[in-house]
């Protein structure tokens, strides 16, 4: 019977997909197969949670390598005959996904926020033309990869009794080597995870103001966040804090944007917010439409009067 | 060695409107993606330190004709195109065929960029596609690269750690948007733009498709559009919301 195969380097993406997965594997009557690499512990945890799980050990393996990657996942594919694959559409699955496509002839979408069981197969909900739309779309070849975005699904539940077993795959002489794995400078941040963001857009005009819209933040137990030119272009922050389309696509309860004007692909990154409260100076700003409150105003008073306002 | 950079043109995203939630593109400008001009911009760089020449490579409508000028004002040496009005709208895999067959054409080539993903569909797939039928090796967010040699030291971002790659050339890269800023070409490297080498390729073009759209809409924005008029009412707003302050 053809399945379902989910892989993530991620474990609690892997959960995720293990939940799409059952609802795709239901729908079609397929059966769901979990891989691994080299990740003993996250296979432990699919196999508790009930997935039927496959693990690749094999030191020659890195998933930094994502030719070896293709082939690997596209052995384990082809034997557990996986012809759907759901990878998970972080910086790895989403590069994973196309040279796997390629490889398997496969039809892929990546970036995918939910996706729709019916009659005419599996729909895929995913953002087209930076955002602006919103596309519904069907992969048409029989095999068929979709990699899902983080937290599109909330992490599976355990669920009837998984297995483990080993899968050995071929692996080629690599071209490409790791030679060190660092940590990352700047912060560790959770966009996605937080109930409340205030936003820095372009129109915040002074870095020296930031230090006001840190302690604004704080003070109603929000996260700042910014729009993409003022982590790449000004350097005012890492891009961990990046709201929109190459950044993070977050639902916060509550979002306050300072100074942002509302280009599309930033837009995506926000438009799920429960409340939208927009600051910014030019009334006619695409954005002051897209939120709930508008004010208008020069943000070299709000900011300061912001702060005090919030006796802080 | 030779550089060459894979480009996306696409409409200007900010000049679509919307009618009755379907996107209007007549009279849209073309241009290219953002992060394929700091691809540009990166493939510049390596140039300077490594010489050779740098290529851009695009597929798309005839519109390119004149939209790769933009490329070319920024400083690329020369255009490999594949232009039709059928190549409108294609799918990843068609359009990394055509890319991977273009760059065929081209000698002695080092290093292939792209952006991490295209300004539009921002699908991330072409890059991996087209390393996937050249059987190269490829890295993705990619924030530094150096030129040693047949090898290319890669320093690139994921999540949550940052990997130091040696990758032997030829090697596909693709690259994330604070790589760099690209720099705004002067009058002249404009004037210049139009007389640079430019081939148009023909090639067999095979739109068998893999996905199906079915529908392609705004999302419906109801938002209330409240306006405010000082930060004291801001914060009952916010109050009334149900966020209290700490």
């Amino acid at each position: 019977m053809a399945g379902v195969l989910i892989y993530s380097d991620n474990t609690s993406l892997a959960m995720e997909l293990l939940t799409a997965a059952r609802l795709i594997a239901k729908d079609q009557n397929k059966s769901i197969k979990a891989l691994t690499v080299n990740n003993p512990e996250q296979a432990e945890k699919l196999a508790a949670k009930g997935a039927d799980t496959y693990r690749i050990q094999n030191p020659d393996l890195t998933p930094a390598d994502t030719a070896a990657m293709a082939s690997a996942l596209q052995q384990a594919a082809e034997k557990l005959d996986g012809d759907i694959v759901l990878l998970s559409s972080n910086r790895r699955g989403k590069e994973l996904a196309g040279r796997l496509a390629e490889g398997l002839g496969a039809g892929c979408l990546t970036d995918v926020k939910s996706i729709n069981t019916g009659k005419d197969g599996l729909e895929c909900v995913r953002n087209i033309l930076g955002g602006a739309t919103v596309g519904t779309q069907r992969i048409i070849t029989v095999k068929k990869i979709i990699a899902l975005s983080p937290k599109a699904y909330p992490a599976a539940e355990q669920e009837g009794v998984g297995s483990l077993q080993d899968l050995e795959v071929m692996i080629q002489a690599s071209k490409l080597k790791l030679v060190e794995t660092r940590e990352k400078a700047g912060e560790n941040v959770d966009l996605e995870a937080a109930e409340i963001l205030v936003v820095v857009g372009q129109g915040v005009e002074k870095q020296e103001q930031l230090a006001d819209v840190a302690v604004i933040a704080e003070a109603i137990n929000g996260v700042v966040a910014c729009s993409k030119p003022v982590a790449t272009d000004r350097k005012w922050f890492g891009e961990e804090r990046i709201i929109g389309l190459s950044g993070k696509i977050c639902k916060p309860e509550l979002a306050i944007l300072l100074g942002i004007s509302g280009q599309v692909q930033f837009a995506v990154g926000i438009r799920e917010a429960k409340t939208i409260v927009s600051v910014n100076k030019d009334e006619n700003a695409i954005i002051n439409k897209m939120s709930d409150y508008v004010l208008v105003a020069d943000l070299n008073d709000v900011i300061p009067a912001f702060k005090n306002a919030l006796g802080k | 060695m030779n550089i060459v950079v894979a480009m996306k043109q696409i409409p200007e995203l900010q000049q679509i409107r919307i009618r009755d939630r379907e996107p209007v593109l007549d009279d849209v400008p073309y241009t290219f993606g953002k992060i394929d001009k700091n691809a540009l911009e990166a493939g510049l760089q390596l140039k300077e330190a490594a010489g050779g020449k740098l290529i851009v490579v695009s597929v798309g409508t005839e519109a390119l004709e004149d939209t790769i000028k933009e490329a070319l004002a920024a400083g690329a040496d020369e255009a490999c195109l594949i232009m039709d009005n059928k190549l409108e709208n294609i799918e990843s895999a068609t359009s990394a065929r055509l890319i991977a067959e273009a760059v065929g054409t081209i000698d002695d080539v080092g290093i292939i960029l792209f952006g991490e993903g295209s300004g539009d569909n921002y699908s991330g797939q072409v890059g991996s596609r087209v390393a996937a039928i050249l059987g190269l090796p490829q890295a993705g967010y990619v924030k530094n690269i150096t030129l040693n040699g047949n090898q290319a030291t890669i320093t690139r971002a994921m999540e949550d750690c940052e990997e130091v790659l040696e990758a032997t050339l030829p090697v596909v890269a693709s690259v994330l948007a604070d790589i760099n800023t690209p720099t705004i070409p002067s009058v002249t490297q404009i004037l210049k733009a139009g007389k640079k080498p430019k081939e148009i390729l023909e090639l067999k073009i095979d739109k068998t498709g893999q996905i199906e759209t079915i529908s392609n809409l705004a999302p419906e924005t109801q938002r209330r559009q409240i306006e405010v008029k000082d930060v004291a009412e801001l914060i009952k707003a916010i109050e009334a919301e149900g966020i209290s302050r700490r």
